[in-house]
């Protein structure tokens, strides 16, 4: 018995720490954005807070127009996942709902996004942004996303569980097959439309690439060119402090999301792997 | 499958449309011009273009940097799936023990896959600054060597490597936790019953019934240690020290938008397609192959 509670004990005290060392560089960073710019240099570093993290945050807010980057994220972030939910509803209701030729051909088309990522197409679709005078607009950084693939498997997957007898009782009443869909279908939902909202806001906070080649007016550009835009100031030495601050603000926003919607978040991950 | 709504012949085309139109456009349309572009080459104005044949692809296997740049990725992409798969499956193990908690570490580890691979890239570019890096204060303390990644091409590659592992470790773990917890513990206890020890019942009975979940994220670390690993390296690295960490997608992107050789580019791409498509297949065939397997 005394063994086991040893056993117990040791293990959950072997994971704590290993929790404790993944999350040290995150504690490290915010050490670091609350030192004076000398502070932050002290060798050995610190590793105790200071109390310079509101002018570290308000120097890095105004060295890159922060407020803005951050709004085109959210405009962005909200705007695809919105418009992801919705597609892949569509989508989904018509392959579950409807017998239709070609849908043997278009349900695996739609499965293709993942074999497609940006760089194995990604000069003509630069191209083909320029070709619509999109670059530099939101049309770029929102409508090439919409297409979800984890989306149309989700509510597919859910649309299918639901019994037969709810849309031929819809029908009985009279009621279409859009107004089954809005008023019965997508009620039902919204566990996975939460899901869905979460996984996707966070991939489209954290998109990278391509918002770095579209973007170019500091105006419409996001909040990850912003950590770029940071970096490479005309001083050659690092001002970390400053720096530090601004990844706070830049990794604040997904995390905060993930942690208050973690169930919906481990939920729609985990659709991810079940095909 | 019966039509639960029998008898619309339009409605259905208008519903799949808008996604469908987004990925003929945006994916399918571009990817094939890609694959047209590698065997043509634009003249420097964009005025004209003539076909080539497969002078691209000679060019880009006869080029030694692309050569390197192929290793390079190979080679990180094997620390990063290696080393983030046994670590990320020890921790699952050891919160597999106990059942109470589960959901609680589950949560604890996930989060580090909120953070964008550019996030973790300063992060980590902080850690092992030369001169006020905590990791490069501590290695020097225990070892006596000065690391430098950035005048340290296997330093360089290694502290990517590093962050990669770590930004992908919430997400690798909970696969794993969730993995762990479908084995049917009768198997393991049978196991036991025989006389197998936990390290022999681990590998002969759990490791292969995880084969569906490892597969699964052999192909998202794949896709990660090529593609998404770009804001991590375009953060810390640019590809250096002197092209240290040039991997093909970084390649990829200087050769296409700071050299500007679209062609060239596209070739890039090609190759990138196939990598895709082979590690696709080869995490569907290890799936399916475990389903055969289990009936």
């Amino acid at each position: 018995m005394k063994k086991q509670v040893l056993y117990t004990v040791g293990l959950h005290a072997t994971l704590v720490l290993i929790l404790l060392g993944v999350a040290f560089p995150v504690y490290f960073t915010f050490v670091i954005a609350t030192h004076t710019y000398e502070d932050a240099y002290a060798f050995p570093p610190k590793l105790l807070p200071g109390k310079q993290f509101l002018a570290n945050v308000s120097e890095a807010w105004n060295r890159t127009n922060m407020g803005r980057l951050m709004l085109n994220s959210t405009i962005v972030a909200i705007a695809v996942s919105l418009g992801k939910i919705v597609l892949s509803i569509l989508a989904a209701f018509a392959f579950t709902h409807f017998k239709f030729r070609g849908r043997v051909l278009l349900f695996p088309m739609c499965m293709v996004t993942q074999m497609l990522p940006l760089p194995v197409r990604i000069v003509p679709a630069y191209q083909l942004m320029a070709h619509f005078g999109w670059l530099n607009t939101y049309y770029a950084l929102i409508i090439p996303y919409l297409a979800s693939t984890t989306g149309i498997l989700l509510f597919r997957q859910f649309f299918l569980t639901v019994p037969d007898e709810l849309p031929d009782a819809a029908r009985v009443d009279g009621a279409g097959p859009l107004r089954y869909l809005i008023n019965i279908l997508i009620p039902l939902s919204k566990t996975n439309i939460a899901a869905l909202f979460v996984i996707e806001f966070v991939y489209m906070w954290n998109e990278y690439l391509w918002p770095l080649i579209v973007t170019t007016n500091p105006k419409i550009r996001v909040a990850q060119i912003g950590l770029k835009m940071l970096l490479t100031t005309e001083r050659t030495v690092a001002e970390w402090n400053v720096i530090m601050a601004g990844t706070i603000l830049v990794m604040l926003p997904p995390l905060v999301i993930l942690i208050i919607m973690r169930r919906q978040f481990a939920q729609g991950i985990a659709m991810q792997s079940t095909k | 499958m019966e039509a639960r709504f029998p008898g619309y012949r339009v409605l259905p085309y208008l519903l799949v449309f808008p996604s469908v139109a987004v990925i003929i456009v945006f994916l399918v349309v571009p990817f094939i011009q890609a694959a047209i572009q590698s065997f043509f080459q634009t003249s420097p104005f964009g005025t004209t273009s003539s076909f080539v044949g497969v002078r691209q692809y000679k060019l880009l296997f006869s080029d030694p940097s692309y050569a390197r740049s192929l290793l390079t990725s190979w080679y990180f992409a094997l620390i990063v799936i290696i080393g983030g798969l046994s670590l990320s499956l020890f921790i699952a193990v050891l919160v597999t023990r106990r059942v109470r908690g589960t959901a609680f570490y589950q949560i604890a580890f996930i989060w580090t896959y909120a953070l964008s691979p550019a996030v973790a890239g300063v992060i980590w570019a902080l850690l092992f600054d030369p001169a006020v890096g905590i990791g490069t204060y501590v290695f020097s303390k225990l070892t006596g060597i000065a690391i430098n990644y950035t005048i340290q091409g296997t330093t360089a590659i290694l502290v990517l490597a590093a962050a990669a592992i770590w930004n992908m470790l919430g997400y690798n773990v909970c696969f794993y936790i969730a993995g762990l917890q479908n084995v049917p513990r009768e198997l393991e206890e049978a196991a036991r019953v025989d006389g197998a020890g936990p390290w022999r019942t681990f590998w002969v009975i759990t490791f292969p019934m995880l084969s569906p979940t490892t597969a699964f994220l052999v192909f998202v670390n794949t896709i990660y240690a090529f593609f998404q690993v770009f804001g991590l390296i375009d953060i810390m690295t640019k590809g250096g020290p002197g092209g240290a960490t040039e991997i093909l997608v970084y390649k990829l992107y200087r050769d296409a938008f700071i050299r500007v050789r679209y062609n060239y580019a596209s070739a890039q791409s090609v190759v990138l397609f196939l990598i895709v498509a082979a590690t696709a297949i080869f995490q569907l065939w290890v799936s399916t192959r475990r389903a055969v397997y289990l009936r």
